[in-house]
């Protein structure tokens, strides 16, 4: 067998175990086991490859020169290098980030993913020009697969990048929209005109303009788009990264790297819209709307600003309110994940539970800024798994219910989703919180969410502010729940 | 194989593994949904080899070190991909043995 051969049938069980890694992925009790087969199945690829590289290439060495195999020798060592490099600071990377920052975590996993896949089409374009200037003929499809991989993949390592940024709070939502439409057509006159520009024989220069104008795209897609749909922007990123990966596969004539990313970008694109329908919105309203939602909140926002009327309350007599109550149910939302107010969340919780209060936790499919980002937080604190309810089962509760304890959360309550047509969140299911007895909210201040608009349940006559960074204030309250009991 | 039977085997690999992404994850629990993007994320670290391979061959300083930078940001996707997906999915694993404390 070949070294060729060889590396094509490990190939092959790598990618079975992707797909059936993927399909655990997808269900709570396999879902470990899912990536770990995953993980095993790029393992063996890495092997193979490895065999693949060091049996030759498919590289004939009697006829290379010897300051070629001299070179040859040395991009080994590199490979090596690269690869120990590269795993260490991932490794690192993934070990020492915090549980709170996972959306920006995977933002740059997939930027570096986009990178890759935009620096080998790079270096595959060099190789097709040197192919053409030896005079041989190019293949078309491998050829289109390599412009096809650097713009997608430099659209996706800008716009993880920026992506990054924006959940970071680097940047900031700044671009007008006439200002952004002009932008947008000058962009895609600039990307015809380049891809005429390879089309008649334009070198390494026309392929740098290429890059140049994917990044000035993923800027003008992921920046005027809200913090809050982020993690939808990643996944779709992510897909984009897949599609990538799949192009590269194309033109190095790899099919682990088609199998492999066709599979992601399918599967991501899938997520994507699930995302979106845990939101109750469409993809393009996630993408476009952005800069329409921004206008619709600055024109909403003034209307009888002042004259609502909020309630504080203390630690102490919530305490005191809390003490007297049947029921909770804690709303968790990006508030508490930025505090990492999870763990003293919970001993509230075991408090109350433990003076005989029935407390449930709320999640929303979208509270903080991932899909299941609440679940994995309080998975971390050792909530446990039975007192977490979705939103289908816990809304019809909360008419039955004492106290809506809001933590941090904003845009999954907001009354006006249900209510208020012209709201930009209008449609959006939300945990029906203002139909509890009493509301509390826990929260720094009375600023808008991410999604930019006004919250009513503020105002509403049975709503208690309680206002602090939710880490503080819920230790004021554990401490005031002691005293008390 | 002729070169247009290896392009058209490529197409049809494509096109077969665009309905097994679609078929394989169609159902997805909401609170999964971020480790299934995180996992799929360090699938297509994959790019990792297509950086080995076009290092391998690669002629010249300048290819030598975009094929090199391909490897390590692909190594990164890679590893940092797996780890970061078993961290969130641990997590998940630790509620079963905590019992309800009422």
């Amino acid at each position: 067998m070949t070294p060729r051969t060889f590396s094509d049938v490990v190939y092959l069980s790598s990618a079975v175990l992707f797909v059936v890694g993927l399909k655990f992925l997808s269900q709570p009790r396999r879902a470990r086991r899912g990536n770990q087969l995953a993980a095993l199945g790029m393992l063996f690829a890495i092997v193979a490859s490895f065999i693949f590289i060091w049996g030759g290439a498919g590289l004939d060495p009697a006829a290379l020169g010897p300051e070629r195999l001299h070179q040859l020798a040395f991009n080994r060592v590199l490979i090596i290098v690269g690869i120990l490099a590269g795993a260490l600071a991932g490794t690192l990377g993934a070990r020492v980030v915090a549980m709170t920052e996972m959306p920006q975590m995977v933002a740059v996993l997939n930027a570096c993913g986009g990178g890759a896949a935009a620096l080998i089409s790079t270096v595959e374009f060099a190789n097709f020009m040197a192919e053409k200037a030896a005079g041989k003929p190019v293949d078309p499809l491998g050829f289109g697969a390599t412009l096809f991989g650097g713009v997608i993949g430099s659209l996706s390592f800008w716009g993880s990048l920026v992506a990054f940024g924006k959940l970071s709070g680097f940047l900031e939502r700044a671009i007008t929209s006439t200002f952004q439409r002009i932008l947008n057509l000058v962009l895609f006159l600039a990307l015809i005109a380049v891809i005429v520009w390879i089309g008649r024989g334009g070198g390494t220069p026309a392929f740098y303009a290429l890059l140049g104008v994917s990044l000035g795209f993923s800027i003008l897609m992921v920046l005027p788009i809200g913090g809050a749909d982020m993690p939808v922007v990643i996944s779709l990123l992510n897909s984009f990264t897949g599609l990538a990966v799949a192009a590269t596969g194309f033109s190095l004539r790899e099919p682990a790297l088609i199998i492999s990313g066709t599979l992601v970008g399918a599967s991501g694109t899938l997520l994507t819209l699930l995302m979106c329908k845990a939101m109750n919105r469409s993809i393009t309203n996630v993408l476009f709307a952005g800069v329409g939602a921004g206008m619709a909140a600055a024109g909403a926002a003034p209307v009888g600003g002042a004259a609502k009327m909020h309630r504080e309350i203390s630690a102490d007599d919530l305490a005191l309110l809390l003490a007297n109550v049947q029921s909770v149910i804690i709303i968790p939302g990006y508030g508490m994940a930025v505090a990492q107010a999870q763990h003293v969340t919970r001993e509230l919780a075991d408090l109350l539970g433990a003076q005989g209060v029935d407390v449930k936790y709320a999640v929303h499919p979208v509270a903080g800024r991932m899909p299941g980002h609440m679940n994995v937080l309080l998975a971390e604190a050792n909530v446990p798994y039975e007192q977490l309810y979705d939103l289908d089962q816990i809304n019809p509760e909360f008419e039955r219910c004492d106290v809506a304890l809001v933590i941090g959360a904003n845009d999954v309550v907001n009354p006006a989703a249900r209510s208020d047509e012209s709201s930009p969140i209008y449609g959006m299911p939300i945990l029906d919180a203002d139909k509890a007895q009493h509301v509390i909210v826990v929260k720094r201040s009375l600023n808008p969410g991410f999604a930019g608009i006004d919250n009513e349940i503020y105002y509403n006559p049975k709503t208690y502010m309680f206002f602090g960074d939710a880490k503080d204030a819920l230790q004021k309250l554990v401490e005031a729940t002691k005293a008390a009991a | 194989m002729s070169e247009g039977t290896l392009i058209l085997y490529s197409i049809y690999v494509l096109v077969l593994a665009i309905f097994v992404g679609f078929e394989v994850i169609s159902k997805v629990p909401v609170q999964l949904h971020t480790p299934l993007m995180s996992g799929t994320n360090a699938i297509h670290g994959i790019v990792m080899l297509g950086g080995m391979l076009v290092l391998a061959e690669a002629d010249g300083p300048l290819l030598t070190w975009l094929g090199f930078a391909a490897v390590v940001l692909g190594a990164m996707n890679l590893f940092g991909g797996f780890v970061v997906t078993d961290r969130m999915l641990e997590m998940f694993k630790t509620r079963k043995p905590t019992g309800k404390s009422s």
